[in-house]
């Protein structure tokens, strides 16, 4: 198996068919009725797509509408619960990733997961490395064949570079030249414009068009239409797991598209709470970072929700934390009520009256073995300290006030966070922080990865606070609630504020604009 | 072997000259050709023991029982040298290796296999193997009159007048250079360690990697075993007891993350050097006996506090780079 995949990564890039022409290739990927459920969650259900040779396929659909999972089925990752995929008109069943690059199904992930101490060349060809005399590793070879890679699609990173030093575009590049070192015949890019510049983005549509017009079969998945117009010949949408319309993109608009995608209109999701909106609390201004971010100014008001978009790796998260006092910064002020303040740690952030609430709440928010009473006292246990002991009662009584404000539902406070749900768990850390009863409340993605219902409902709880006169700082990478439940919206791109725009101002268009534009 | 920091290993060469330079003006009898041989063989123990728990901890790993498998090692050939007098130093040396080859797999299979974080496997291996040697001896010291000649006479024994563990260490080390920078299943281990979630999408054998870095480290300490034996003509149930931390430390020292995929072969020597030069440094810079131990952790601790700073990482790469307007905390 091992060797098998070796061998199938040494032969030639863009193999041309020479006695077909292009467009009459036969399907080379069918999926027909692929379901796949975990537990009672059912995250496909009956999904059919073909890729044929020569033809970009859209595969279109909501956070959460089953893509990442098609795409996990494809690349063995995950074992579908029921369905075929055939390669070639041949059925497969991929057991492990490896099985999956044997056919040449190779996939180009979000944010790839790399080798982060290795070579660039070293993660074009793992597993795969050229071998000279002895079966030694030829070095020469490698990274020869590595630049050679990275040449044809126009890229000058060089291959002797660690991965740790490259942006999120460069990485993106040095993944799609793995996939072609494989000699891969299916390439599936998953929301690939997602951390790339305009410049970037053009440059990628030459690759895809050069690798198509090369008899690749490409997938290509997106929610962004003006990518999906420009470069893709067929689509597919899914809805909560569920095909929800297929054909040829020259036959089908915008609307349409979205229309199948959302089935429902965006004013139900984001009903938009009114507050009263006050005076400047905080203030920030020129904050920087060596590698991270540079000149970040803003300001926040009383009952605000002030929304942070960009696309991944803007430097949104690394701004906040800088803000929190969680990592160090070259330059920059606050001010909280007009008074400057220096915060140097969490603690001092606290104490100042701001909470941040992360984008990962399994590692960083809330301790999930512990109960929902223990998660939402462990910022105040100085408070509620009695002597030696906790005072249990105390304790309680802090915990109902704050878990009753954001309607946690569970059978009781001392059930463990890790058997609520994801929109539950999200509450229990909203609560906590509350408890420490802050000005400003930071929060990172809070319905990253939950179900419609329960984002519905973290919304609710974000216009309770701001209706309570706390002001929200909203990091968000869907459009459609950093438009439907901010009042102000800062754009970030590489490390900057792009644009900031009011919400008499909102407009998709606007903002996609600017997050894409970048700085060069 | 080019993703490696070359930095890193210069500035630790640069120390070990300065300490070298030091001790030698407060105390130039530390030249003397019988100090440097100890030098020379006491860099040879640890290099080799550096070599197998460099494997293992660029996987994420640790192995804990290296020195109860040298020590088992040790008594084992002994107690056979004195039963089959007539065995070649050669033969000693293919079974010591094999033998802690053999050890080395459990711990390998342990981890790999029945799934025990790689700390707890080696804790428990490092005391059964531990008790297993007064199994082995009742208890008992073998000692020089008790071993067959050919056992003692090659570990004992110098070519160009340095000790054989020196060149024996040599060769190891040479072994390691080309298995880890010149073998696919050595740039599969870094891989592995770098990543292990990537490296299995990308076929990375996980089990074969995991047993084979740990029978390395075994069969490493197994080829000490014999040479420590041979050499000091003694096997004894303590020998290389808490010789961990000092195998750990060089290690470290060296440049090798604890955390996985970092660490070369050359780093690895390196710290070991300087492990060896500084513990025999201080009887020749007559601090008492009764501090030397704690003084050599202190310096050891010390040395891995800075490396640790040192392996802080810049943050994420996000602005464009060359274009960044820096400012000044104000």
């Amino acid at each position: 198996m091992r060797s098998q995949l070796r061998r199938a990564r040494t032969t030639p890039l863009f193999r041309q068919n020479p006695w077909q022409p292009v467009s009459d290739f036969p399907p080379l990927l069918e999926v027909s009725h692929l379901s796949k459920h975990f537990g009672g969650v059912h995250a496909l259900t009956s999904v059919s797509l073909r890729a044929v040779a020569g033809r970009v396929l859209a595969l279109v659909g909501e956070n959460g509408a089953g893509k990442s999972t098609i795409v996990k089925c494809l690349t063995g990752i995950h074992a579908p619960s029921s369905g075929s995929i055939r390669v070639d008109g041949v059925p497969h069943v991929f057991s492990g990733p490896q099985d999956a690059a044997l056919v040449g199904i190779s996939a180009i992930q979000q944010e790839p997961s790399m080798f982060d101490d290795l070579t660039v060349a070293e993660n074009i060809f793992v597993g795969a490395q050229p071998q000279g005399r002895f079966g030694m590793v030829d070095w020469r070879a490698m990274t020869s064949a590595a630049s050679g890679i990275l040449d044809r699609i126009g890229s000058d990173i060089d291959p002797y570079a660690t991965m740790k030093s490259l942006s999120v575009a460069e990485r993106h590049i040095v993944s799609l030249a793995q996939a072609l070192s494989a000699d891969a015949r299916l390439i599936i890019f998953d929301e690939p414009t997602a951390a790339l510049s305009q410049s970037e983005i053009q440059h990628l549509y030459t690759i895809i068009e050069q690798l198509r017009d090369a008899g690749k079969a490409i997938v290509y998945i997106s929610h962004k239409f003006d990518e999906i117009f420009r470069i893709c010949d067929d689509y597919v949408v899914l809805r909560d797991g569920m095909p929800a319309g297929e054909g040829r993109i020259a036959e089908v608009g915008k609307d349409d598209l979205i229309a199948m995608m959302v089935g429902r209109t965006l004013t139900e999701i984001y009903p938009k709470t009114a507050a009263e909106i006050g005076d400047v609390v905080l203030k920030v201004s020129g904050y920087s970072h060596p590698t991270e971010f540079d000149d970040v100014s803003f300001h926040v008001r009383k009952g605000e929700i002030l929304g942070f978009y960009g696309l991944i790796g803007a430097g949104r998260t690394e701004v906040m934390e800088a803000i929190f006092g969680l990592k160090g910064r070259s330059g920059g002020r606050l001010s909280l009520d007009g008074k400057p303040i220096d915060i140097a740690s969490p603690a001092a952030a606290m104490k100042a009256g701001l909470a941040y609430v992360p984008e990962d709440r399994q590692h960083h928010g809330a301790i999930l073995p512990f109960s929902i009473l223990a998660n939402i006292s462990l910022p105040q246990l100085d408070r509620i300290g009695h002597g030696i002991f906790l005072n249990a009662r105390a304790e309680t009584a802090l915990v109902e006030a704050f878990a009753e404000r954001v309607h946690i539902r569970a059978s009781s406070w001392h059930q463990p966070v890790a058997e609520l749900s994801g929109g539950n768990q999200q509450k229990v850390v909203i609560g906590k922080w509350l408890a420490t009863r802050p000005r400003v409340i930071i929060l990172d993605e809070p319905t990253k990865g939950i179900d419609v219902g329960s984002k519905a409902a973290v919304h609710e709880t974000i216009g309770q606070l701001v209706h309570d006169g706390l002001s929200v700082i909203l990091v968000s990478s869907e459009l459609e609630e950093a438009l439907g439940i901010c009042d102000r919206l800062m754009v970030m791109s590489e490390g900057r504020v792009v644009a900031e725009l009011e919400r008499a101002a909102f407009s998709s268009e606007a903002v996609l604009a600017a997050a894409s534009r970048g700085n060069t | 072997m080019k993703a490696m920091t070359p930095n890193r290993e210069a500035v630790l060469s640069l120390i070990i000259v300065a300490i070298v330079v030091i001790v030698i003006v407060r105390a130039p009898e530390f030249l003397i050709a019988s100090n440097i041989s100890n030098i020379l063989s006491g860099w040879g123990f640890l290099a080799i023991l550096v070599m197998g728990q460099l494997c293992v901890l660029v996987t994420r790993g640790i192995d804990l029982s290296q020195a109860s498998v040298l020590a088992f090692t040790g008594m084992f050939l002994a107690l056979l040298s004195q039963s089959m007098p007539g065995l070649p130093a050669a033969a000693f040396l293919v079974l010591a290796t094999l033998m802690g080859l053999c050890l080395g797999l459990v711990n390998g299979a342990l981890v790999s296999i029945v799934g025990i974080p790689p700390i707890i496997a080696t804790l428990g291996t490092m005391t059964i193997i531990r008790g297993l040697i007064f199994v082995l001896s009742d208890g008992a010291w073998i000692s020089s009159h008790e071993m067959s000649d050919a056992f003692k006479a090659f570990p004992a024994g110098a070519f160009i007048g340095v000790p054989q563990v020196f060149w024996v260490a040599l060769v190891v080390i040479a072994v390691f250079w080309v298995l880890l920078n010149y073998r696919r299943i050595g740039r599969d281990i870094y891989a592995f360690g770098s990543n292990p979630h990537a490296a299995r999408n990308a076929g990375v054998p996980r089990i074969r990697i995991e047993l084979l870095v740990y029978a390395l480290s075994g069969a490493a300490a197994g080829l000490c075993g014999y040479l420590w034996a041979g050499r000091f003509a003694i096997a004894y149930t303590q020998a290389a007891e808490g010789r961990e931390f000092a195998i750990i430390a060089a290690c470290v020292i060296g440049g090798i993350s604890i955390t996985g995929g970092r660490g070369s072969v050359l780093g690895a020597a390196l710290g070991a050097l300087f492990i060896a030069i500084v513990e025999s440094a201080l009887p020749y810079l007559r601090i008492s006996p009764f501090l030397q131990t704690a003084v050599i952790g202190a310096v050891i601790l010390f040395a891995v506090a800075a490396n640790a700073r040192s392996e802080r990482r810049p943050g994420r790469q996000i602005l464009p780079r060359h274009k960044q307007t820096t400012g000044e905390v104000k």
